[in-house]
């Protein structure tokens, strides 16, 4: 019986507590439905727009906009500067966020500053650096025509400028993860005996997998969805150096709406696949996490 | 294995960590590293287990130099303050790890390794967790774990990072206790860094007490407690109060009190800090004609095995902490405000430089 009425007492109190430490109903109501009205205004109606524009014509309409060739070559060519950007910047991110986490260098609060440098340029400036080192006038210009390399108006030029907008999301990603979590395993794996690399595969990396994960979905969706910096570089050669927002671009100037809505519905179904592989990456990284702190309660 | 360690230094920055320290450690024994937090003795056991590198000195491992030594050659079991389990790996995987990343041709086969983590886990009383993963060990357990996971390699020396710093004290008590034993077992010269005092003193076969990157006194539990080499150890091994005295031809002189010593027979009438521990102050209700010093009972402590008085001294401003039983402490028949006369039994001085 005593331990029933402790119970409630412990009840009362929890409920007595949030209702002393949050706000009116109506003041809550308001926030939720003004959250949820700016929502649908940005986001909500825009998508379903893309989505009854693109089938208004019907899904035979669509379909053909999908596999016309210079559509499927602006998929190719986004789905290669993505496949190839993403393992660079894989290989660069977890570089950097291990440099700055574990180790103590001079130089390092500039090496922060470099990878968040991309955030804090244009993407239109940051194509215009490549056309002007590697373009007809460039500093490497006559070099590379001399060589028969393109880089300017062609795929190289379209990764380059890929990677470069890219490249802060997954070291951001890492470094405060890296820094929360210290050196103090990976000091255990070297006094046990462990190599340079076990450390990074056995200990490293299963410690930072998810953060890891959620940097490469954030860094592919942005990969495939660059346009500023692409459509400086690219040239909008059809069915040559058009990546997909650039194809869209071309075909909303030419009025071909049905096709342009068509094409945009596939960079919106990836921009929800990306959320939902995001949410799903965060609720398993907080399952994890969560679990752990209730083991350890115990 | 002996570890001798040769004039270290080390730097961070403009802070000295270690300012020239030399040390033995004997074959087999069971040595504490006791200081105040940045006294340096954490970076001194980092620097034997080669995870950092001292700007100058040597290391020497059974004789041989081992100061440019790879931490992976070292034969060094290192037991981590917050035990650096690998949490996303089964206690049995942690402590196989050691064992599984050596290389093919010194790698144990899978049926050895079984066998030998299952009799480390069987050693510190965890077998039943193998499959466990840390998060969901209790403190004491992951640090029983982190230490079958260090002898995992057959090291030759076992050093360990305040190794029950995060516990609860009731936890802390028994598993020195099992420490003790399990190093009576195996023999395995072993450094163990600490802050705190009676921790060292319980466990440990000899006490290095170190303060601000210099080793301060070198002996056992029991020299260094009754023989303390200089003020510092004496502030730091256990409550003592300090008097402000005289020393003349092996005489102290506080107030007018009169104690003999054991040196300082040359001195001639020089300034000196006089320490006395509280359990060896002696407190009556009269003054039976002796000199003593004058106080009032300021405080009781009366919870414990001993009682603990505070005692504010008539001419000082300095308060007197001593410690009687409850006996003394009944005959006594003391009050918050009584009158006492204290005479210290024993004392040590320390001669003030100028």
């Amino acid at each position: 019986m005593s331990a029933i009425v402790s119970q409630l007492a412990h009840y009362n109190a929890k409920v007595a507590r949030s209702r002393a430490t949050s706000e009116p109903t109506w003041v809550r109501w308001t926030l939720i439905i003004s959250a949820l009205l700016f929502l649908s205004l940005f986001l909500f109606i825009p998508l379903a727009a893309v989505f009854t524009e693109a089938l208004r014509k019907g899904f035979e309409t669509y379909i053909a906009a999908l596999v016309e060739p210079d559509a499927v070559s602006a998929i190719q060519l986004t789905l290669i500067a993505a496949a190839i950007s993403l393992p660079l910047n894989l290989v660069f991110g977890i570089a950097a966020a291990w440099a700055i986490a574990k180790f103590e260098f001079k130089g390092k609060s500039i090496l922060i500053t470099l990878i968040d440098l991309p955030f804090a340029v244009s993407p239109v400036i940051a194509g215009l650096i490549f056309v002007l080192i590697f373009g007809l006038q460039g500093w490497f210009g006559e070099w590379l025509i001399d060589n028969d390399f393109k880089v300017i108006f062609a795929i190289p030029g379209i990764v380059l400028a890929t990677v470069f907008v890219t490249f802060p999301f997954i070291a951001r990603e890492l470094i405060p993860l890296m820094q929360a979590q210290g050196k103090e395993e990976e000091e255990a794996g070297l006094v046990l005996g462990a190599s340079g690399w076990q450390i990074l595969w056995h200990i490293t990396l299963p410690n930072i997998k998810w953060g890891l994960l959620y940097g490469v979905i954030l860094t592919n969706a942005r990969a495939m969805g660059e346009f500023g910096a692409v459509s400086v570089v690219s040239g909008h050669i059809r069915g040559l150096t058009n990546t997909m927002p650039l194809h869209v671009e071309i075909l909303y100037n030419e009025y071909n709406y049905a096709a342009a809505f068509a094409v945009a519905s596939l960079l919106a179904f990836l921009a929800l696949v990306t959320l939902g592989l995001k949410s799903y990456i965060e609720w398993q990284s907080g399952r994890t996490a969560s679990a752990n702190e209730k083991a350890s309660d115990q | 294995m002996s570890i001798e360690i040769r004039n270290i230094k080390k730097e961070f920055g403009r802070f000295t960590a270690l300012g020239d320290v030399s040390l033995d450690v004997p074959s087999g024994e069971l040595v504490a590293l006791l200081g105040p937090s940045g006294c340096g003795k954490t970076t001194l056991l980092r620097i034997i287990a080669g995870l950092e590198s001292p700007d100058s000195g040597s290391i020497h491992f059974h004789g041989e130099e081992a100061t440019d030594r790879d931490v992976r050659e070292r034969q060094v079991g290192f037991v981590f303050q917050h035990y650096a389990l690998f949490r996303h790996m089964t206690v049995f995987e942690n402590v196989a790890f050691g064992l599984r990343v050596r290389s093919k041709k010194t790698r144990p086969s899978e049926a050895e390794i079984h066998r030998r983590v299952h009799q480390l886990l069987s050693l510190v009383q965890l077998d039943w967790l193998a499959d466990r993963y840390p998060p969901q060990l209790s403190g004491g357990q992951r640090q029983r774990i982190a230490l079958a996971r260090a002898l995992a390699v057959e090291p030759k020396v076992l050093l360990l990072d305040e190794p029950f710093g995060a516990l609860d004290a009731k936890v802390r008590k028994d598993l020195r206790r099992w420490l003790r034993r399990l190093h009576d077992e195996l023999h395995i010269t072993s450094v163990f860094v600490t802050h705190d005092q009676e921790e060292a003193l319980e466990v440990a076969d000899r006490i290095v007490v170190m303060n601000q990157g210099k080793i301060e006194q070198i002996g056992s539990p029991q020299d260094v407690y009754d023989n303390p080499a200089s003020p510092f150890v004496y502030k730091f091994l256990g409550n003592v109060n300090q008097f402000h005295s005289r020393v003349n031809q092996g005489q102290a002189h506080i107030g007018d009190i009169t104690l003999s010593l054991n040196d300082h027979h040359g001195v001639q009438d020089s300034d000196a800090l006089a320490y006395v521990r509280p359990h060896d102050i002696d407190i009556f209700t009269e003054q039976n004609g002796h000199p003593t010093l004058h106080a009032v009972v300021s405080y009781i402590h009366a919870a414990g095995p001993l009682v603990r008085l505070e005692l504010q001294p008539v001419n000082d401003a300095d308060i007197i902490e001593a410690e009687i039983t409850r006996e003394r402490f009944r005959e006594l028949a003391l009050n918050q405000g009584s009158h006492v006369y204290l005479k210290p039994r024993s004392v040590q001085v320390f001669l003030e430089t100028k």
